[in-house]
Parts: C-alpha cells; structure tokens; sequence
C-alpha cells in the first residue's frame, strides 16, 4: 500500500538474551507527524535505527512510500535509494557534525552524493537550503566551533533535507537546546513540514513537546507498544497505566514525584519484570 | 538575623586575559538558609553552572574570583587548600549532571562511595558498611554485591543514584545538586528527585538545585534565582515567579517551556549571549521586546517588588501595565 509515507509491521531486534523492540507496528501517512515516546530501554531509539538502517532488524517489515526495506540493501544504487527517502537528525549537535567540515560543504556533500547537478546548480540549491533553515552566508563559510547549539541544529536540518526525504526522524533533536531555542526550533519543523510535505517520526520522552508537535502518537515500554492513537485523545484520555504514568511524571506545579516513583515499582512488577537496574544489553538501555 | 549556610555575596568571576570579553560571572549574590532548596535556572552560558562550582573553590583555570563566597560563615575564597578539602568532603558535596563521566570506570562502586570518608580516616571495613547503608537508602536493591560491582553494570538513573549515596558519604549539610536529572528520562527523573526531596526531609540538608527546566525547579525549589548571562536577573518564590513573572527574561523562558496545558511553546528571538560578547547595559536587551533605548546602556540594579527582586529597568512599568 502505498498511501502511506512509512509502513511498519511486527518489527523486532534483541541483543542477546534482551529483546529491544518487540512486534512494533505503526505508519506515517505524508506530511504527517508520529511521536515514538517512552523511557530508556523502551526500544524507541532502536526503532529509529532500524528504519534509517542502521540495525538490521530481526523480523517484520519496513516500507518508505510503498517500497519494502526489510533486507539488507544490495549494492550502491540501492542504499542511495534508500538514504534519499529517510533521513535522520541525532541529539547532540556537538557530535553529529564533522568539526572539520564547513557549513556549506556539510550541506553540498549530500546533494553532490545524490545528484547530478552542475557546481552552480548546487550552490544555489545549498543557499536555499540554508536560507530555508534561517542561515546566512556567514555562517555558510563557518566551522561547526563557531556556531550555536541551535545554529548547529539547524545545519544539521538542512542536511537532512538537501536529499529531500519523505520521513525524517529526529530522535530527541530539540532535547540538547535551550528552552528559548529549542521553541524557535520546533516553529522551523513546523513551518517546513506545511511548504514540503516531509512527515515526520520524532523519538523523545518528553510529553509536554509531543502535545506540540505530533498528530499521532506511540508509547513503547519495554520494547513493546502498550498505546497508541491521535495525540490529542491519548494525551487526554490515556488507558494504559504507562502512559499516565509518562503524563505523570511531567514535572508541573503540584508535582508528587514520590507517588510516581511508587507508581514505576507497581507497574513494574504488575506487568512482570522488575525495574531495570543493570544493562542487559551494552547500548541500548543507557542513554 | 540568623546566618545563612551559604551566603555569596557580589561575586564576580572573570576568565583569564583574551578568554573572554565579559565576566562568566557578574555580580551575583544569592543565599541558602539551612535546610532550604534553592533553585539557580537560566540557559547554557548564564553561569549557573560555574557559580554553583563556585561554592566548592572550584574555578575554570586562571580565573580571577572578586566578592565573598561563605558557606557557615567561612570565606571559601581564602581558604587555605587543606581547609578547602575538609569542605569538599565534609560540608557541601556535589552531584553532577553526567554521572558516566564523573564516576571512575575502572573502579568498582564501593571504592567510589568510600573514597571520602577512607580520606577522612574511616577504617575499610566502617566505610563500606556504611556505603552499602548509603546504597540502600538511594533505593540500590542488592547493595552488598553492587558494592563489587563496576560503573558499566549500572543504568544512568542507578549510576545516578549512586552518585548520590557518595555525595551523602560526608554527611554534608549543603548539597549542590548541578542537572543532577537532565540526562534521564522522565519516569527516571521523578525517581531521582524523590529520593533528592526525601533526603532533604531526612536531614535537614540544603539544596543548591542548578537546572535549565523552571517546571521542575519550581516543583521542588522554596526560591528561585534565574540567571541571564552571568547576572541574576529575578528572585521569586517558586509560586510567585510562575504566577507573576517580573522579568522579561523569565516571561521569554515560561511561554518558551513546551507544556502539557498551555498553548504552542513561543521562542525567545535571538540567542543567548555568548562569552565573546561584551555587555553594556543590560544583558537581555537584544532579545527584550520590551527593550528600550536606554536599556542598551544603563545595567539594571536589582530592586524588590513586592516579594521579588528583580533586575530590569521598566519592571515597575510593565507589572502596571
């Protein structure tokens, strides 16, 4: 079926005797925004990964606009291919940029990577691509050193976009800025997702954004999905007792952090497994 | 007028020579009574970070430190060194954001706990006894056998917690708490601060709680100081500072908060002052839209409003309008 940007069904991967993500399914329809939400260990990064290929998964299928990704890809062409429709932008803007590389370079690596356009051709698509995320010509000719965290976001932005995918993942992008920055940030996705009609999967823990900034929205708990639905109701009305624990555990006026902490040992042990003390796996519960 | 546990007092750090074209720290003065949780919140590069490092004689190398910094009446800024360790390990103690990379990999837990008190004399066989006390009442289950075991068999919110039981090993009566929470998730996060909220009840210990997040500070802080580059620019109740925001800054920072019952979080225009900027006036006026011309060259004196202080020029102004 191909109405929808992103297809996924009974997706699974373990790390040894540890399973990550297990049976996970959902889709993203064009231009629209999906929240992955959940604690450390629940699977949403490794999800993530999955999709832009970056695990391979141990069951289940991926789809990006209709066309199946679940197997390895064979050849160049094909892992292009691929890389044109998903791309990613990781949390920290402190290590995803090669410090060595201009802005502007940064920006032209994927356009030269991906298409055949004249040196002309792509300065002038990297200017709006820059322009597009709020960057001038200074900083066009600038090292990462020189930027802010949200400037470095916002390359980071960019870049994504210079292949011009149909999803782009932003695993906890706005979680290393400022409040005062990370607000800017999120109108720029906004405004982006209405001109281009990318769809977006965002991967955060944190609630009070995704009733911002998601349609729809998914709670992973260890691994599994426990809830999902229009971010509005769930928010509003939630069912299982993950989610309102999540919703909970927003801190606001009022505040009984001992409750919830109270309220994390009994779901625990009410759904079976202790909580987590020591990594099962080496990376995928530790953040 | 009792005396404060912590009083610092216009204190002013500057970096060495051509590091910087402002002090990291301007004039800030601010005071933790026995038994209080204080909150110090502001963004990256408004110096809450190095003022509560501060308060330990901690200094980024070849700064100069102007003013008074006093924990129980003892200037930490003359201290001799030997005193200075006393203080570390005994009265005030610190737990730091990233408890992977303040926590010794290659050492097991139990050498973490103890190195303290064995420094303060304790004999072996007391200081791990006590440790795994310390283990157990930060909620570590097995304290015994984690006492053996090392860094990278924790999860970060244990990791976290076992931070704390060595911040605790000293018995301090001021902890200094910097993002202790900022590298957990939520659920992580609300663990972590009812075990911070409860010591506090248990022992009468002081908070100095360092965050970039004005919910959770205000969930669990009495004051708050909110700090724009390296100035304090408004000093609230934890309640009046969400009802009756006097500083712009503050306003900027609660309608950028995402929050679960509000509308679309508003961005403050602009960035944050960086250290290569030098100030004149005040601080916050490039990004103030209620800035006018004269607050680009008069700084802002601190003065009360009713129960707050604040710094900005027009803030009687605007709390008229």
């Amino acid at each position: 079926m191909s109405e929808h940007a992103l297809e996924v069904e009974g997706l699974r991967k373990s790390f040894g005797a540890h399973v990550a993500v297990d049976d996970v399914s959902f889709s993203l329809p064009p231009g629209g925004s999906l929240s992955i939400v959940g604690e450390s260990g629940s699977g949403k990064t490794t999800t993530a990964r999955m999709l832009v290929g970056l695990e391979r998964p141990d069951a289940g299928r991926i789809r990006v606009g209709g066309r199946d990704r679940s197997d390895a890809a064979r050849g160049k062409a094909t892992r292009l291919a691929r890389a044109r429709e998903i791309q990613m932008v990781f949390q920290d803007p402190y290590l995803s940029l090669d410090p060595r590389v201009t802005v502007a370079a940064c920006v032209e690596e994927p356009l030269r990577l991906h298409f055949a356009l004249t040196t002309q051709e792509r300065r002038a698509r990297r200017d709006e691509l820059l322009a597009r995320v709020g960057l001038g010509e200074r900083e066009a000719d600038a090292l990462p050193r020189r930027l802010s965290g949200g400037q470095r976001q916002r390359v980071a932005i960019a870049r994504a976009l210079a292949t011009e995918p149909k999803v782009l993942i932003l695993d906890e992008a706005t979680a290393a800025l400022d409040v005062s920055i990370q607000a800017q940030i999120l109108d720029l996705l906004a405004e982006i997702r209405r001109d281009t009609g990318v769809g977006y999967l965002f991967v955060t823990h944190n609630l009070a954004l995704v009733r911002h900034i998601a349609d729809d929205i998914l709670v992973l708990y260890q691994g599994r999905v426990v809830e999902s639905g229009p971010t509005r109701e769930v928010l509003a009305a939630p069912e299982h007792p993950y989610t309102r624990l999540l919703l909970h555990s927003v801190p606001r006026p009022g505040w009984d952090p001992a409750r919830i902490a109270a309220d994390r040992r009994a779901l625990a042990a009410a759904l079976g497994q202790p909580p987590l003390q020591h990594d099962p796996a080496t990376r995928s519960v530790t953040k | 007028m009792p005396r404060h546990l912590l009083e610092v007092e216009n204190l002013t750090v500057r970096l060495a020579a051509g590091k910087a074209a402002r002090p990291i720290l301007d004039g800030v003065s601010l005071h933790v009574a026995q038994g209080e949780t204080v909150g110090l919140v502001g963004e990256s590069g408004s110096g809450k970070s190095v003022t509560c490092r501060s308060v330990l004689g901690l200094f980024p190398e070849g700064a100069e430190a102007d003013g008074s910094l006093r924990v129980d009446g003892n200037d930490v800024l003359t201290m001799p060194s030997a005193r200075l360790r006393e203080l570390r390990r005994r009265d005030v103690s610190m737990i730091f954001q990233d408890p992977r990379a303040s926590i010794n990999p290659i050492r097991r837990i139990g050498d973490y706990v103890t190195e303290g008190m064995r420094a303060g004399g304790v004999s072996r066989d007391l200081a791990l006894k006590r440790a795994e006390e310390l283990l157990e009442s930060v909620g570590i289950r097995d304290s015994h056998a984690a006492l053996r075991r090392y860094p990278h068999e924790f999860s970060g919110g244990m990791l976290q917690r076992v931070m704390i039981a060595g911040a605790l090993a000293g018995e301090p009566r001021l902890l200094l708490a910097d993002e202790p929470t900022t590298a957990l998730d939520v659920t992580t996060q609300a663990e972590v601060i009812s075990i911070l909220t409860g010591l506090r009840t248990e022992r009468a210990m002081a908070m100095l709680f360092v965050t970039h997040d004005l919910e959770l500070a205000a969930a669990i802080c009495d004051r708050i100081y909110v700090m724009y580059a390296g100035r304090i620019v408004e000093v609230q109740s934890a309640e009046g500072l969400f009802n009756r925001p006097r500083h712009p800054y503050t306003m900027g920072l609660l309608a950028a908060t995402p929050r679960l019952d509000a509308d679309r979080p508003r961005g403050v225009p602009g960035r944050p002052v960086s250290l290569a900027d030098a100030l004149t006036g005040c601080a916050f006026a490039a990004r103030c839209a209620h800035a006018r011309p004269r607050c680009g060259e008069q700084e802002p004196v601190p003065q009360v409003i009713d129960d707050a202080q604040v710094a900005c020029l027009r803030a009687e102004e605007l709390f008229d309008e």
